[in-house]
């Protein structure tokens, strides 16, 4: 599913941010990205869908070689990969279903397509009352699940999720968890960089450490670890 | 997996969002819309303008040069056959179109109707050559036949308008020259504008255009609507040049025509003239708007 091979990513400022890193995640996985800030967790996740490129490496996404991947078929990658991000990127001036539906207007689905596969994801997300409802009239939870939506409305195989509850209260971050168990159990797999010990040491799942630019943990249910 | 070549046909359904969508802008920034469709205007107004007179002053050069004549003035010492026999050979000259004969005695009276009556001493004995007026059928052969002319028996002076001609030809030159580098200039400026409006409606969609990509847009799909907005420009600041120059050329010519009846100086005719000259300027409308925001998508659009 995800496979890097010794990749190593020095950006213009001489900062390497990946130094030999190697890890392979199996399809239908959940794993967590952690590690301190500045460790290259968000290059690590950045460069699964070619938000960064590696300066030298493989990494391969369902059998796509990013190294080699012309920037014209990038969008087809991205079609294949579902981003969620901690400020949920959602356009204020669209409604709930219009954020949604949005994501598939532009890489040019049919307008029945659009209707079916948006309400259907947004049932799953639980927004089916709000759907009318503008960005700023709902929490951050919620808006957060908006974004989720998007994210999976096209059926992507991966879902990559970087601090997906960095701005929420625990509660809700609870709450984005389990929408994120749901979405996995369906066969979707999940990478995802977060801070959040307690998450991490609950919901039990491959565990990565980044550090320094490499990996320097890699445990089948491990718990958040080290300190920071 | 990606083996699949997907095909890249615009469907007719996102071509219709993609001009949605430019409409919408052009709205959403008015005053930058206003100012470059402004500039566009003014610049196309004067290109127009421009076109105009330099058509028809080269419509002028035409006809001028078209009226060249040459005249051949038999040696005043030859007999009336030996200058019909000039006449003839001069008729017989490749390219020659008309040869018109005039007698010592007219054109003694044509000089002076033109210098006065102190030449009429002259009636007594006429010291001029009888004439011969010879056009030819491409004035472009003038100087070739003239010089041939010079070559035959009787002829005694061959005299054509070069100089007339070729300071014409300066004139409209350099008047071309200056009016090209001021509308360069013109046009340079328009465009400026358009890829500046263009770079407005960038910076305002930025987030718009990331989450696009990151869903997998193409890059063209980011890109159409604002190509499209730039040709909206380019088309809206057409219009009223396109307007004002056909009905004012309309009314000129209308005005104008019936006075210069049987002058060498004609209007050029309305019906291709002025479709030809719309189609101009809706093409360099066209043109300044797509280069205008074509310039600023590939700067500020790293798709």
């Amino acid at each position: 599913m995800i496979v890097m091979k010794n990749v190593y990513k020095k950006y213009p400022n001489g900062v390497v941010a990946a130094n030999g890193i190697n890890i392979e995640i199996n399809r239908g996985e959940f794993v967590y990205v952690v590690g301190p800030s500045g460790a290259g967790k968000s290059t690590f996740i950045k460069m699964m869908y070619r938000e960064e490129t590696s300066t030298s490496g493989d990494i391969i996404i369902n059998g796509i070689n990013l190294a080699t991947l012309r920037n014209k078929r990038v969008p087809y990658l991205r079609r294949q990969i579902g981003v969620v991000f901690q400020d949920f990127k959602l356009l204020p001036k669209l409604n709930v279903y219009e954020n949604v539906a949005f994501a598939l207007e532009v890489i040019e689905e049919s307008p029945s397509q659009i209707r079916k596969k948006v309400n259907d994801v947004l049932a799953l997300v639980g927004l089916t009352q709000k759907a009318r409802m503008f960005p700023t009239e709902l929490s951050g939870g919620e808006q957060q699940r908006v974004s989720i939506a998007r994210s999976i409305v096209n059926v992507p195989k991966v879902v990559i999720a970087d601090e997906p509850t960095g701005n929420l209260d625990p509660e809700t971050s609870w709450e984005i968890m389990r929408i994120f168990e749901q979405i996995n159990a369906r066969g979707t797999t999940i990478v995802m960089a977060t801070h959040n010990r307690e998450i991490v040491n609950t919901m039990r799942h491959r565990v990565i450490v980044v550090e320094g630019g490499l990996i320097t943990r890699d445990e089948y249910g491990g718990d958040y670890g080290y300190e920071g | 997996m990606m083996n699949t070549e997907v095909i890249t046909v615009m469907k007719a359904r996102t071509f219709g969002r993609h001009i949605r969508e430019s409409l919408k802008s052009l709205r959403r920034n008015s005053w930058m819309t206003f100012a470059s469709v402004s500039a566009v205007t003014v610049t196309l107004l004067l290109v127009g303008v421009f076109i105009v007179i330099m058509m028809n002053l080269n419509q002028l050069a035409d006809s001028i040069e078209n009226d060249v004549e040459i005249k051949v003035v038999a040696d005043p010492a030859a007999d009336e056959a030996a200058v019909k026999e000039l006449q003839k050979k001069v008729s017989a000259t490749a390219g020659v179109l008309e040869v018109v004969y005039a007698s010592r005695d007219e054109e003694l009276d044509k000089m002076i109707q033109s210098f006065g009556d102190e030449l009429s001493l002259y009636k007594q004995s006429n010291p001029l050559g009888d004439a011969l007026y010879v056009k030819a059928q491409d004035p472009q052969q003038t100087a070739a036949i003239a010089n041939k002319i010079n070559t035959y028996d009787y002829t005694y002076e061959v005299v054509y308008g070069e100089d007339k001609v070729e300071k014409l030809f300066k004139v409209l030159n350099a008047s071309r020259n200056v009016g090209l580098v001021l509308i360069l200039a013109l046009l340079f400026t328009a465009m400026f504008l358009i890829s500046n409006t263009i770079r407005i409606t960038i910076v305002a969609r930025r987030k718009e255009i990331e989450i696009m990509k990151l869903v997998g847009a193409t890059n063209n799909f980011v890109r159409v609507p604002f190509l499209l907005e730039g040709i909206w420009l380019g088309i809206l600041g057409a219009a009223i040049p396109m307007l004002l120059i056909s009905i004012s050329y309309y009314n000129l010519y209308e005005y104008w025509e019936p006075k210069l009846k049987g002058e060498l100086f004609q209007l050029l005719n309305t019906t291709p003239f002025i479709l030809q000259l719309n189609g101009l300027i809706l093409f360099m409308g066209i043109f300044i708007g797509v280069w205008g925001s074509f310039m600023s998508v590939r700067k500020f659009l790293k798709v």
